[in-house]
């Protein structure tokens, strides 16, 4: 194992990462056993992965509904059609703001948490201390923090938009006068549920299985030092952001 | 040296038998030829310099990396020779005691000692929660049950690692550094349990370390190993008073000897032996 | 156990949010659900032009919408545009007389077709046809008329 590792690293670095990468996903998929105990670990890190991150998505929601809201409303003004503003607000939240931010806020914030903390736990053998009780660490520890990411960041997507929304009533009725029934009837005509919010949330829940397997295997994969477990942090922010804007640059061309 | 022999043959026929053990990481040979035996009810210690491979015996012992030549035996079964399934319903014969504790720092101590149980068994939570409680008083940690890890101290968590890595009634336990960095009293307290579990429970134990004096009270014999090879065996005070060059370098903690205090790269042979 | 149960519950209300914001989103601010009604009934109409009119595009009565437009297909021979419109089934009372134009809310905005009920007794049923219909507005046709108007008008 340790032969093959040393050699795989010297041939092609990123092809091969990305092949472990893949093994790894299978190997934790092989894992899943819907058993009481594997559900309640799911459940647990989706309260800390998922739930903890709901202020600062539900924050960053509400400003960007409003900063949206407000530049829509200025280029719209132009044209006399400033009532399409929700229109505009929301087709481009549900099929592109609201997935991307959302992925990278979660990117983040949840993802170096869950790989600083694999990270750690092999730095402090906890990992070893596992396979040495013969229990799996990738289906005990990955596998629950990779199926948490990928139920929390549609939810979290949806909370974002929600919030979002929000903030362009607030802004758009509240502040700029806008007629309430024109704002939600242009929603509700001009949204599409299939194309709009299906599409946005099949994004989303790419976009959550690609973080959250990039955070793991990189909390995995850690040298075992603390310099080890910094850069593995690191790394995770800057290719799950840039895989989560090539994915949906991907996504969106099959969607539309 | 023949005595010591006789002591360790005194029971039957040893637990686990290593026969020419060769075990390879890419071009550097980190265990050469090694054979022991270790008898039921011992404890027996790997002693060595940092970086000898110690804890690569502990890692063959337990089925995790398997040697290029020669065979483990454990209860006349060759761990090498098994399959995976196997060799995981296997592991719940070993309980492991790691450096620093190991605990599961993502869990409440209860949860700690109760993962090996829920893994490997199908026992209801009533019995789980009696097992725990029952393992953790007989470390004297009764009443912790719901802190955190970070919430320990080091002694503490040490003893509820002890507590999870007994809760299954392991037949085997693995020791690797148990009392590194631990005040006096702890390492007394950990090697009071250690003693104590092991022959009242009739486990066999193994323990890998590199300090001397911890070990001395503690151990019924004690290889020590030295440029992959063992390079000498037998009860403490023996070795002590070995007057074997690097053996008595070791035991004694001394500077010169054959154990050399430059560094060599890999590749230039040296050892004991030339 | 006890220690769990506040994570769990925690969870708990994180998911039950998040589903919260997905329906609320799909009900309130998407088209999913803005069919009137579960039931409606099927009225069709011929239009020499109907603009951009769309698939979904409202139907309405002054202002309320009542329904939605189903389908909008080109008859072969008359090389008119036939619009199928659902009307919800609580607006049974149309009557058969009603008329039905191609409108736009606001000067760019979108679509509708607009319905002017007349007087008569009966009531359009489901599979019956509008006769009076006026098509859309077309932009550039308006602009031109309105020229070749005042063309018209400074030579006389």
């Amino acid at each position: 194992m340790a032969v093959e590792e040393k050699y795989l690293d010297k041939l092609a670095g990123p092809v091969a990462e990305a092949g472990k990468c893949l093994l790894f996903l299978f190997r934790m998929l092989l894992g899943i056993r819907f058993s009481g105990s594997q559900i309640l670990t799911v459940l647990q890190q989706t309260y800390l992965i998922g739930a903890r991150s709901l202020v600062i998505i539900m924050i960053c929601g509400f400003f960007v509904g409003m900063v949206l809201s407000l530049q829509a409303i200025n280029a719209l003004e132009q044209f006399g059609a400033s009532d399409q503003v929700s229109l505009l607000v929301g087709k481009s939240l549900f099929r592109e703001l609201g997935p991307v931010l959302t992925a990278l806020l979660f990117a983040g914030r949840a993802g170096t948490s869950v790989t600083a903390e694999i990270g750690l736990m092999k730095a402090t053998n906890q990992i070893e201390a596992m396979e040495l009780m013969a229990i799996d660490p990738i289906q005990r520890i990955a596998l629950p923090r990779f199926v948490a990411g990928v139920i929390s960041v549609p939810l979290l997507t949806a909370m974002f938009n929600a919030l979002a929304i929000l903030g362009s009533v607030v802004f758009s009725i509240g502040v700029m006068d806008l007629d309430a029934g024109i704002f939600w009837s242009k929603l509700q005509t001009g949204v599409y549920f299939g194309k709009d919010f299906v599409g946005g949330l099949w994004k989303s829940v790419v976009f959550g299985g690609t973080i959250s397997l990039v955070a793991v295997y990189f909390g995995y994969s850690a040298r075992p030092t603390g310099a080890g477990v910094g850069t593995a942090t690191t790394n995770t922010v800057v290719l799950s952001s840039v895989l989560v804007l090539i994915f949906d640059f991907i996504m969106t061309s099959f969607l539309t | 040296m023949e005595d010591s022999k006789a002591k360790v043959r005194r029971s039957d026929t040893p637990l686990i038998r290593i026969r020419d053990l060769v075990f390879r990481r890419g071009r550097t040979t980190i265990l050469d030829g090694v054979s022991m035996d270790i008898p039921k009810g011992s404890i027996v210690a790997f002693m060595g310099p940092s970086g000898v491979g110690k804890t690569t015996i502990l890692r063959l012992i337990s089925g995790q990396l398997r040697p290029d030549e020669g065979t483990i035996e454990i209860g006349g079964k060759i761990i090498s020779s098994m399959s995976y399934a196997e060799l995981k319903r296997f592991r719940r014969n070993f309980g492991v005691l790691l450096q620093d504790g190991a605990l599961f720092t993502d869990l409440t101590v209860f949860e700690n000692i109760a993962t090996p149980v829920r893994e490997h068994t199908n026992l209801p939570e009533p019995l789980i929660r009696r097992l725990v409680m029952s393992k953790l008083s007989a470390v004297g940690l009764g009443g912790i049950e719901e802190k955190m890890p970070h919430e320990l101290s080091g002694g503490m968590a040490r003893r509820v690692a002890f507590a999870r890595a007994v809760v299954l009634d392991p037949a085997i336990m693995l020791y690797d550094e148990p009392m590194t960095g631990l005040d006096p009293i702890a390492v007394s307290t950990v090697r009071t349990l250690m003693r104590e579990t092991n022959d009242a429970l009739g486990l066999t134990s193994i323990v890998v370390t590199h300090n001397v004096n911890q070990m001395r009270e503690l151990v019924d014999y004690c290889y020590i190993i030295v440029a992959a090879k063992i390079a000498g065996e037998g009860p403490p005070e023996e070795l002590t008073a070995s007057t074997e060059a690097g053996v008595n370098q070791f035991m004694n903690g001394r500077v010169e000897g054959p154990i050399p205090f430059h560094y060599k790269p890999p590749g230039a042979p040296w050892g004991l032996l030339d | 156990m006890r220690a769990n149960y506040k994570v769990e519950l925690a969870s708990g209300i994180f998911l039950l949010l998040g589903i919260a914001a997905l329906v609320w989103l799909a009900t309130r601010a998407t088209d999913y659900g803005q069919e009137i009604g579960k039931e409606t009934y099927l009225i069709t109409a011929r239009f020499t032009n109907v603009g951009d009119l769309r698939d979904r595009a409202p139907v309405k009565i002054g202002g309320v919408t009542v329904g939605m437009v189903e389908s909008i297909m080109l008859d072969p021979v008359t090389f008119e545009a036939v619009v199928q419109m659902g009307v919800a089934t609580r607006f049974n009372e149309i009557p058969s007389d009603t008329g039905a134009s191609v409108l736009t809310s606001g000067v760019l905005g979108d679509r509708y077709i607009g319905l002017e009920p007349g007087g008569a007794p009966d009531m359009l049923q489901d599979g019956d046809e509008i006769f009076i219909t006026q098509s859309a507005l077309v932009l550039e046709q308006v602009i031109g008329k309105y020229l070749f108007n005042a063309k018209t008008g400074e030579s006389e």
